[in-house]
């Protein structure tokens, strides 16, 4: 059974001034699927997901969120859809519970639904020994755990989360993986911008976006299959200076040094690559190892940024 | 269905109590009419007295004494030096020191004489020959008002002697306010210009406060239309304008005897209308401005023509007629003339229907403006 895509967008281009955010972008997002944006601060992921959301007019281009263009659905879509912002965006004078139900209400929930739901989602969330206190006083987990919950109340069909483990420590942020998969088991379709490589490896797929232009996208592996270089590690003495040595050649598209060893991604276009490496270092043994993303984006994005 | 009660309860209900843990701003409601009731209770007064100032005196005599004495005894002024020149007394205005000076000839018994003889009583003869002279910083226009008031002092007292008065031309009986205290006629301008300032602030800081902390980004993604968030910011703080207005009527009738003549129904009617009318200006005001600061600048554009121009400080009659205008566009104008006509004049609401349609369609027009430029939109 084919489904319409829950998000597709075509040439969507959002300017400020001279400035342009996002260029010419196309999406298409399968249902129940976890979808990335993958780039560095400023790229572009937020003002596009603000135009996802209907937050933001586009300055062209179109997008349809479950079939259904934007424009003129406004009211009805925001039923269907959650929106977890970047900067935590609740009540900071408000407790956990009185957050939980304020934003029940505001979604129509009937009394009676809204109890049974905020129990439930307090449970799953571990919210109930906070539920009185003030959100303002929760750690970065806490208050992240709690806009999830916020954003999940109404069980929207499509869940956007606008860098949503910023400010996490990383054990809590493995448990909010957790519930996303949960969310997308159960037939959500999760939209997450971010700027981990680890993160973006967990997503079924995702776009890697430069400057306001999708570089690439696909699934991790996909991408790690067709990406426009070959990999290989060296070890040895004075990395720093073999480092200077091999980016200055055009085929050498970047060197990073990771501990001991300097990690390079030579250009598919170079049709020996070792032969290439051994020519600029006699001294050093390189050999060729599996990509990982984070390669698969500097490749993409010539290298420029990096984490 | 356009506007869910359901919704608008529940952001009333969150602003209460996000109002309530917002210790400051609670306090505020109570103190900012209280504390400035009693500043303003004591400290505004129209009629200048105790002016200081000084003589120079070439008589020199009991009849010089009992003439200064005299003049003192009502209060206007308040010898403080004697001069030997009008050039140092001169001096001493420019300093500041004294506000006004009294110059009083060598012939002055000569003078005050004459008038008591009724032979000459030849009234041009009189007006060229004064018994003395002030010389009066006229710079302030109140004072400068209380000392003219001197010109026709009567001089029984000087020379123990009836003499003839000015007769009167126009009798004048003073209504409502029989003992010229300007306190009453200010605490019901006061209600005006403290209504103005909370009203208009706490609304647009209330609006303004969500999008600077990141609150609107997640509002505008939920189903809540603006007219229900506009609505439910609102509420409490009509409650709050109500508990305002009671405390400065309570502490203006306690403290400063401001009678209450008209009935309190009309009164609170009057100011119901004025509230709404503050509010929604506070509504316009919060979709132009970005931060809590644009906010009160704004508030304070608005707040400082509604002092001065509403007839709160100078008679609305006494104003050129462009300012006349832009007097009649400010909501404190019309609650002012309302409250001061229901408060010391007894009037009727109805009689004051002119003022009361007027912020009605303020507020509607309010309310229109707010709900086209509030968008659901961000940038």
């Amino acid at each position: 059974m084919s489904q319409a895509p829950v998000i597709e967008s075509r040439g969507l281009t959002k300017r400020f001034g001279d400035n342009t955010a996002i260029h010419e972008l196309d999406l298409s997002i399968e249902q129940g699927s976890i979808y990335g944006f993958l780039g560095p601060n400023g790229c572009g992921k937020s003002t596009a997901i603000r135009m996802l959301t209907g937050l933001l007019e586009p300055s062209s281009g179109d997008v349809k969120l479950f079939g259904h263009p934007i424009r003129h659905h406004e009211e009805s879509l925001k039923q269907r859809i959650g929106y977890m912002t970047q900067k935590f965006s609740l009540y900071d004078n408000l407790s956990v519970l009185e957050n939980l139900e304020f934003v029940a209400t505001i979604y129509g929930l009937k009394r009676k639904l809204r109890k049974a739901r905020i129990q439930e989602l307090i449970a799953l969330y571990e919210l109930s020994a906070l539920s009185k206190q003030l959100a303002g006083s929760l750690s970065g987990g806490q208050k992240q755990r709690l806009a999830l919950a916020c954003a999940t109340l109404h069980q929207p069909e499509l869940l956007f989360l606008d860098e949503p483990t910023s400010a996490v420590d990383p054990e809590n942020r493995r448990d909010f993986w957790e519930h996303l998969f949960d969310l997308s088991d159960q037939g959500t379709t999760i939209l997450v911008s971010t700027h981990y490589m680890d993160e973006a490896e967990r997503c079924h797929a995702l776009a890697i976006l430069e400057n306001g232009n999708k570089r690439a996208d696909g699934s991790p592996q996909q991408l790690m299959e067709k990406m426009p270089a070959i990999v290989f590690e060296t070890e040895g003495l004075h990395l720093r200076q073999l480092k200077q040595q091999l980016i200055a050649h055009q085929d050498i598209l970047s060197a990073a040094q990771i501990g001991s060893r300097l990690r390079i991604l030579v250009s598919k276009h170079q049709a020996q690559p070792l032969t290439l490496l051994n020519s600029l270092s006699a001294t050093h043994h390189f050999s060729q190892v599996r990509p990982s993303l984070e390669d698969v984006f500097v490749a993409n994005t010539g290298g420029r940024h990096v984490g | 269905m356009w506007a869910s009660s359901a919704r608008i309860y529940a952001v009333a209900l969150k602003e209460i109590k996000q109002l309530s843990r917002d210790r400051v701003t609670f306090a505020m409601i109570v103190m900012i009419p209280l504390v400035q009731l009693i500043l303003f209770g004591y400290a505004i007064n129209t009629d200048a007295r105790h002016i200081p100032a000084g003589v120079v005196d070439y008589t020199q005599n009991q009849t010089s004494r009992a003439l200064i004495l005299a003049i003192e005894a009502t209060q206007a002024v308040n010898f403080q030096h004697h001069y030997y020149s009008p050039q140092e007394a001169t001096d001493a205005i420019i300093r500041g020191d004294i506000k006004a000076v009294l110059i009083l000839p060598h012939d002055l018994e000569r003078r005050i004489a004459l008038r008591s003889n009724r032979l000459t009583q030849d009234s041009a003869r009189l007006l060229n020959e004064p018994i003395g002279q002030w010389l009066v910083d006229g710079s302030d226009t109140l004072i400068a008002a209380t000392v003219r008031s001197l010109r026709t002092m009567p001089l029984n007292d000087v020379t123990q002697s009836a003499l003839p008065q000015t007769p009167v031309t126009f009798e004048v009986v003073q209504w409502f306010n029989p003992e010229q205290r300007s306190v009453v006629n200010i605490v019901p301008g006061l209600l005006a210009i403290i209504l103005t300032m909370t009203m208009i602030l706490f609304t647009s800081a209330a609006i303004v406060r969500e999008r600077e902390q990141g609150n609107m980004e997640f509002l505008i993604n939920t189903p809540i239309r603006p007219f229900e968030l506009m609505l439910g910011k609102i509420t409490p703080y009509v409650f709050a304008g109500l508990i305002q207005v009671s405390i400065i009527l309570l502490v203006g009738h306690l403290l400063f005897s401001v009678p209450i003549r008209g009935g309190l129904l009309s009164l609170f009617g009057a100011a119901l209308l004025f509230i709404f009318a503050s509010l929604t200006l506070g509504l316009v005001i919060s979709t132009i401005a970005k931060t809590q600061l644009q906010a009160m600048q704004l508030t304070v554009f608005i707040l400082l023509p509604s002092i001065l121009l509403s007839g709160f400080m100078f008679p609305y009659q006494a104003m050129p007629e462009p300012a006349q205008w832009i007097a009649e566009g400010l909501p404190a104008t019309h609650f002012i003339r309302m409250v001061r006509a229901i408060v010391l004049r007894e009037a009727d609401f109805l009689v004051l229907q002119q003022d009361a349609l007027w912020l009605v369609a303020f507020t509607l027009l309010g309310i229109l403006l707010a709900s086209v430029r509030f968008k659901k939109k961000l940038s």
